[in-house]
């Protein structure tokens, strides 16, 4: 079971590819479908890759993309 | 995954955001987004009072963080963020006082009272988000542009040797110098934290991309390539001497903590010598009240 989850903010997004390039687990890829702006934001491709660590949300300069952690047994964080 | 519940208290630096402002005005592939994020999270990690933060800006793209940022910020005049933030901290000491501007604002027509500042000791935080350039008046040279590069006003290459700018602060007399890049966020944000626990001048140059005009003239791709350059080129040297750490424009990028030491700030200096001098007529100032809530 994954340890964490992804959200995406689409619209802030512009498509830099930062949290693609750098997400640890390679959890994230651009998508081919568009935004309002017209820029390919990212999604989840290996959602049970995720460990929830945010380092996609550190390098995100958009605030576009933040991940959190999900325990086991039902808790948040 | 059902049964499981998922923490939904949102982006942990959604609120020190304007987020009614957002998406803000950088370029896709620019780095000062991810120095904000660093910011914010050191800000969360070093537990700082919001209410006793001022964040000062100058003018440029870096300029733009202050109205971006859900803090208590000013946007000052070109290359003014220093001896505005100067001023606030002379008259409200407790405050805690950070610069957050770009290399053309800091050390171009700032570039005097950077180094006095520095000089005074005054407990300042700033965080320069270094871009090589003028980004956002068109890409013309700035004082840190590396040689050979080139620019709206070199467009045959620059050929006036760039500031070395942990160099120059730390001549001029900082307690605290660092470099990161946008590639470093983890480093940053522990660095933004420790430089929050220091007294006095304490200085964090962070490279940062800046894909539409520094790396699109040089041919040096979008900012993901610049991202992998810093990742593959930079070489941490905690305590490197200054003098070694210029920037080319392709070369190795030395970071980390190249200054930590101890010498006494502007005001508690001013204390001293009017203590001395004065004795007893010397009476300080009640500290500034100001009661925001």
């Amino acid at each position: 079971m994954a340890k964490g989850r992804v959200s995406i903010v689409v619209e802030r997004c512009k498509a830099c590819g930062f949290c693609v390039e750098f997400c640890p687990t390679k959890v994230l890829a651009l998508s081919s479908a568009f935004n309002s702006k017209g820029y390919h934001p990212p999604h989840v491709v290996h959602p049970e890759k995720c460990s929830g660590c945010d380092l996609c949300g550190m390098y995100c300069p958009d605030f576009a993309i933040y991940a959190t952690k999900v325990l086991a047994g039902g808790g948040d964080r | 995954m059902p049964g499981s519940l998922i923490n939904d208290l949102g982006n942990p630096v959604e609120p020190f955001l304007r987020s009614d402002r957002m998406p803000h005005i950088w370029c896709p592939g620019c780095g000062i987004g991810t120095t904000v994020n660093s910011f914010a999270r050191a800000l969360i990690e070093s537990k700082i009072d919001l209410q006793s933060l001022a964040l000062v800006s100058g003018i440029g793209c870096t300029g733009r963080v202050a109205g971006y940022v859900k803090l208590d910020s000013f946007h000052t005049t070109h290359g003014r963020a220093i001896p505005f933030a100067t001023g606030l901290k002379l008259a409200n000491p407790k405050l805690n006082v950070v610069v957050y501007s770009g290399d053309g604002d800091l050390s171009a027509i700032g570039g005097n009272h950077l180094i006095h500042a520095a000089r005074r000791n005054i407990d300042l935080k700033v965080i320069c988000v270094n871009n090589l350039i003028y980004a956002m008046t068109g890409g013309q040279t700035a004082p840190t542009t590396p040689d050979h590069s080139i620019t709206s006003t070199n467009p045959y290459g620059v050929f006036e040797p760039s500031f070395n700018l942990p160099h120059l602060v730390e001549a001029a007399g900082a307690v605290y110098v660092a470099r990161w890049t946008t590639f470093h966020v983890r480093q940053l944000s522990r660095s933004i934290s420790e430089a929050f626990q220091k007294k006095g001048f304490s200085f964090i140059e962070v490279i940062s991309p800046c894909p539409t005009l520094y790396q699109r003239r040089n041919k040096l791709g979008d900012g993901l390539d610049a991202m992998k350059y810093y990742k593959e080129k930079s070489k941490v040297r905690h305590g490197a001497p200054t003098n070694e750490v210029g920037l080319t424009m392709t070369g190795e990028i030395v970071v980390g903590k190249f200054v930590d030491r101890d010498r006494p700030d502007y005001q508690t200096m001013m204390r001293t010598q009017y203590t001395e001098s004065l004795g007893e007529r010397f009476v300080e100032q009640p500290e500034m009240v100001c009661d925001c809530s």
